[in-house]
């Protein structure tokens, strides 16, 4: 292989900087100042601040809120993964048997992803509201008493629709490239040994799939611990009785509104680490049965 | 040409000078709207008056966006002078005594004629400290009361221009109002902190927390989970079941107004600040007005309702020039002539007896049923250490307890007694940790 050798030392860092530069600015430095406050305790002002050691993180384990939250980020990321990405498989799997309709297809399947978090919410919010909404409508004419503002089973389901639904174009988008990359002769052969469609998904097309469905999995469970914010926010605001604060929301919550820094950046550096060893675990666990 | 142009360049910069010899001061709001555009004209009504002056209006969005977005700018020292701040951000405020200058000693240092004996007790004992001295100066304060649908009450056989008084008359008329089958459901309620709980003990004169409600130090802890509350709050549990009480919701309470516009509750219980917007939505039928509710058999009630809204705080860390603006400024804020155009065009009460009387020489309460009916029920009685306010750190949280709380008795998972002394218990908690912030 030809290898591109630079002679002059600084030209190499000159053409990184602007991207160590930015990684540095928006992503390290933040991230250290969340480190830092959580050892912090402060007023909202800070007018007062003392160093605490481990004690904001001591306080989350035995806070019932806390737990409760750690929980809900658990169903709803499970939920929406699971929900987003088998709806997006079975729609790229339809495209994948369209001929010359797929085009228009794809296009049309691809829009929701160009719609933004707090509209997504807003949409939804319209669509359930229990006062004005048309799903509360008809789910009372089959005898369903639809109401996301008292009850948490409601308003769990209302934040997982709405957040899969955001993520469905962008899976989908990815399992239509991934199908079209497994040999058409592969699944031929099979059919003439007499499997059926269904025996030939499970054993050569979803196995041949499993790069994609890996990578789509890391992705959508980041989007659902991260990205949802914004459709917490417009649509339940992690209520009734703290039933969708899901913890990125209690995050903010509890710096922004309630002013309590040190529980926050405690939180969020919970959850970085989360994220951290949930994409090590994926990588090292689940990479291995992923055949390339 | 030439000559023109230069005309006109020395007239720019003796402009330029004539406007930096004035002092600018920032005053960040959370007034959006209607209100938002009165409060321009209000500011702008100022900076025409004088000529040394100038103050610069900024809307920041919602109250605890407002609130949070100085707190930060605070700790990057780009902190406006004025900032308008919630009443359940009364106790955080307080207890950041470097960041802060008290307005008693802001008028005091500037030569401000300031009687503090001219503002309502009722209005200003929210932010006064144990010693009397007023910390922030009141912008718009606002206390609930109830409204309701005059047709509906004729059409119930009810007598329109009666007003329930009692809970128990609350109850009566609206299973006399479902019965009749001229609306659905009796009555419904917003902030079910603000209104069925803070105010509901103010009114009744019981207290929700120790050391005068907060008012007496850091140290203060809640006591919500008394008799009369755990009874209001197990009987509002009971018409929910009912289907006589509906509930609108968390915080404000946002689905509650809709079901009174809709004619499908008869009553609500809302800000008297409301009441514009109540006229403007109750197309279809008259509007009636009335004090809030309460237990007869309980000793003591009615006392007198609490307020909310919100204040300006004067930020620390300006110049000389700057608070002499804040102070000015205040002046002709509390002005009575202000302070009774702002009162009658907004709802919320005014600040002052002179404002009051004013309006009252005006002839607007005659014209405009209802709009006296908060002021008298603040005024109903003299305050008492349990009906002058509250003041607790941490509060927006500990309200938002309440409402947990509250929606964990209504799904069945806790009775009254027990979601009100975890009201005690999660509060108490978030009180503590506010302590330790601030020692």
């Amino acid at each position: 292989m030809k290898r591109t050798i630079f002679r002059n030392q600084l030209l190499p860092w000159l053409l990184l900087a602007p991207q160590l530069a930015i990684t540095f600015v928006f992503f390290l430095w933040p991230a250290a100042q969340a480190v830092r406050q959580s050892f912090l305790r402060e007023d909202a002002f800070g007018t007062r601040t003392s160093f605490v050691g481990l004690a904001n993180f001591e306080k989350l384990w035995g806070n019932a809120e806390y737990l409760n939250s750690l929980q809900v980020t658990a169903v709803f990321a499970i939920s929406v993964t699971i929900l987003s990405m088998g709806l997006s498989l079975i729609l790229a799997v339809a495209v994948d048997r369209m001929i010359r309709s797929s085009r228009i297809y794809t296009t049309l399947l691809v829009w929701p992803y160009a719609v933004a978090p707090a509209v997504a919410g807003i949409l939804w919010w319209f669509i359930f509201n229990p006062t004005i909404g048309i799903m509360p409508y008809v789910l009372a004419q089959v005898g369903y008493d639809w109401n996301h503002i008292s009850s948490k089973s409601d308003a769990m389901t209302l934040v997982v629709i709405a957040s899969a639904w955001k993520q469905i174009s962008y899976n989908f988008l990815f399992f239509v490239a991934g199908l079209q990359a497994i040999p058409a002769s592969l699944r031929e052969a099979a059919a003439i040994d007499g499997a059926g469609p269904v025996r030939r998904f499970f054993d050569i097309t979803f196995p041949l799939l499993s790069p994609t469905t890996f990578f789509l999995l890391v992705v959508n469970i980041v989007y659902a611990m991260f990205d949802t914010f914004g459709v917490i926010d417009a649509t339940t605001e992690g209520g009734p009785a703290q039933a969708t604060n899901i913890m990125v929301y209690k995050v903010y919550f509890d710096g922004f509104v309630g002013q309590n820094m040190g529980s926050s950046a405690a939180q969020s550096v919970v959850l970085m680490m989360l994220v951290l060893v949930l994409t090590v675990v994926q990588f090292r666990y689940v990479e291995k049965k992923v055949e390339y | 040409m030439i000559r023109y142009s230069t005309v006109s360049a020395v007239a720019l910069a003796a402009s330029a000078c004539a406007a930096s010899a004035e002092t600018t001061i920032n005053w960040w709001h959370a007034m959006g709207g209607e209100l938002g555009a009165k409060l321009e004209e209000i500011v702008q009504g100022f900076n025409d008056s004088q000529d040394e002056y100038t103050v610069v209006p900024s809307y920041k969005g919602t109250y605890p966006e407002t609130m949070t977005a100085a707190i930060a700018a605070f700790r990057a020292g780009e902190q406006p002078t004025i900032v308008q701040v919630f009443e359940v951000g009364t106790g955080t405020m307080m207890a950041a005594d470097g960041a802060i200058v008290p307005v008693y000693q802001l008028m005091e240092e500037h030569g401000q004629d300031f009687d503090p004996a001219a503002f309502l007790p009722q209005v200003v004992g929210y932010y006064t400290d144990t010693d009397g001295n007023m910390l922030s100066m009141p912008f718009n304060s606002s206390t609930p009361i109830l409204y309701y649908n005059k047709n509906v009450f004729e059409a119930a056989g009810l007598d329109p221009e009666t007003a329930p008084k009692t809970w128990a008359e609350v109850e009566e008329f609206s299973k006399k109002i479902m019965d009749s089958g001229a609306a659905t459901c009796g009555f419904t309620t917003g902030w079910i902190s603000w209104i069925q709980t803070e105010n509901f003990s103010a009114w009744h004169n019981q207290p929700i927390g120790t050391m005068e409600n907060g008012f007496g130090g850091l140290d203060a802890e809640l006591t919500v989970n008394g008799p009369a509350q755990v009874k209001h709050w197990g009987n509002l549990k009971r018409l929910a079941d009912e289907g006589v009480f509906k509930y609108g919701g968390p915080v404000g309470g946002d689905n509650a107004p809709p079901m009174f516009y809709g004619q499908e509750c008869a009553m609500i219980m809302n800000s008297s600040a409301s009441r514009a917007g109540v006229i403007a939505n109750a197309t279809d039928f008259e509007v009636g007005y009335g004090m809030l509710p309460y237990y007869d058999d309980v000793e003591g009630a009615p006392q007198n309702s609490i307020i909310g809204g919100a204040t300006l705080w004067t930020l620390s860390g300006k110049s000389d020039d700057e608070y002499a603006a804040a102070a000015a400024f205040y002046s002709y804020l509390s002005s009575a002539e202000v302070q009774a155009d702002w009162h009658q065009f907004s709802g919320y009460l005014p600040i002052t007896q002179a404002a009051y009387d004013l309006t009252r020489e005006q002839g607007y309460y005659d014209e405009n049923p209802g709009a006296e009916t908060g002021l008298q029920q603040i005024t109903l009685n003299e305050p008492t250490e349990n009906s002058k306010g509250l003041r607790f750190g941490n509060y927006v949280q500990i309200r938002g307890v309440i409402d947990e709380e509250f929606e964990q008795l209504l799904s069945g998972d806790k009775d009254a007694q027990g979601a009100l002394d975890n009201v005690v218990e999660r509060g108490n908690a978030l009180l503590q940790e506010f302590r330790e912030q601030n020692q």
